[in-house]
């Protein structure tokens, strides 16, 4: 009985063992925040924050090289998310983003020659068509990226608004406006200072 | 020399782990819809069941013994585990791109059946050192076969006009059985 109880131990000891040398030996390096960052942000890989895709606009986040409101199809939600995750504040989108309503692109199907250019742009192959046939947006698939806009050279390809309608109205993310409040009695005053020297 | 490539033979043939002693029937089932996945699955299996051949092989001989050899069972599926969560580890750091194929195959070996019956068939056989290890690399090579020839069929049958009723599992459990039908032709082969 001791004997069984003493093999079965030292099995699991050396195990164990085994697997904390293996875990600390072969510990893959990768940087969590960066594959959390790239989650919230939208994958539409469009390139619209300057960088060449999500990840590496992820990795300059997470190295803090850029700020967290560069990108337009993932909105104030996204940025939202983001401020969340990384403990900052909220600001609205900057820099050369500026808040778009959420569209999707339309070819003009009469003016489209069937050049394929757009076909190849597209980041999530939301385009349908072949050589010398005209194209379609599937719009369900389409992000809203403009992507395809720049390469069309007969500029058949617009970005409509897509409207609210019941099928697609959601909830407005909350926004709350923070109140300052003066702290004039002496209560008051003890109290911000016992909060502020708490966290310390 | 010749005693291991006829326990080779033996182990991928005649005495097939999926098609003849009917061990190991989850993963031949569940991941043999598309032939990469097989090959992953097969190749994942070799290197576990070979490792965990010599390991059970050692535990057996030089920790258990007569005397508590109804652990067997216990410490092989301690030791097994332990091996599967090593190699995840080692795979994981040396080829990403091999760990991004093998993806939940990795960890489900576990609990694959063949992965255990394979050192209890060896303690039953009472093999030695070397000849376990070829008994375990060739159990797992003919389990591979398998796995590759299942899943080539299984593609081929995706396009096939398959009556209503056994179209899914049910023509594939007959397959499955047709297969192990034709393994049988090997027996007689090693005399």
């Amino acid at each position: 009985m001791l004997s069984a109880l003493l093999v079965m131990a030292g099995i699991a000891i050396a195990l164990g063992a085994v697997l904390g040398y293996a875990a600390i030996k072969f510990r893959v390096e990768g940087n969590p925040l960066v594959d959390k960052i790239d989650a919230i942000l939208p994958q539409t890989q469009c390139g619209q924050c300057g960088f060449p895709g999500c990840k590496p606009y992820a990795t300059a986040i997470a190295a803090g090289e850029a700020d967290i409101n560069k990108c337009p199809p993932g909105g104030e939600e996204g940025i939202h998310k983001l401020a969340e995750l990384l403990g900052m504040e909220f600001k609205p989108l900057g820099g050369n983003a500026v808040p778009k309503p959420k569209s999707v692109a339309f070819i003009d199907e009469a003016t489209c020659i069937g050049c394929t250019l757009c076909i190849q742009a597209c980041p999530v192959d939301a385009i349908a068509g072949a050589a010398k046939q005209m194209h379609t947006i599937i719009a369900a698939e389409c992000t809203g990226c403009e992507l395809c806009v720049a390469p069309c050279p007969v500029d058949c390809i617009s970005m409509k608004v897509i409207e609210e309608k019941i099928t697609n109205w959601k909830w407005k993310y909350p926004v709350y406006a923070l109140n300052t409040v003066e702290t004039t009695n002496v209560a008051g005053a003890a109290l911000q200072k016992t909060n502020g020297r708490a966290p310390g | 020399m010749t005693e291991y490539l006829l326990i080779l033979i033996s182990t991928v043939f005649v005495n097939n782990i999926v098609m003849v002693k009917i061990l190991g029937l989850c993963p031949f089932m569940g991941v043999s819809k598309k032939l990469e996945a097989a090959i992953g699955m097969g190749a994942a299996t070799t290197f576990v069941l070979t490792l965990g051949s010599g390991a059970s092989y050692l535990i057996n001989h030089y920790l258990l013994g007569p005397d508590l050899a109804y652990l067997t069972t216990l410490s092989f599926i301690v030791v097994i585990a332990g091996i599967v969560q090593f190699t995840e580890m080692v795979v994981e750091k040396t080829s990403p791109a091999l760990y991004q194929t093998l993806g939940i195959y990795l960890p489900l070996i576990t609990t694959n059946c063949a992965v255990l019956g394979i050192p209890l068939l060896n303690v039953q056989a009472k093999h030695n050192f070397m000849e376990s290890i070829f008994f375990g690399m060739g159990g797992a090579l003919g389990f591979t076969l398998v796995m590759v020839l299942f899943a080539g069929i299984r593609e081929r049958m995706e396009g096939a006009d398959v009556p209503v009723i056994f179209k899914g599992s049910a023509i594939a459990m007959v397959t499955a059985g047709l297969m192990s039908l034709s393994f049988m032709g090997f027996s007689g082969l090693i005399k």
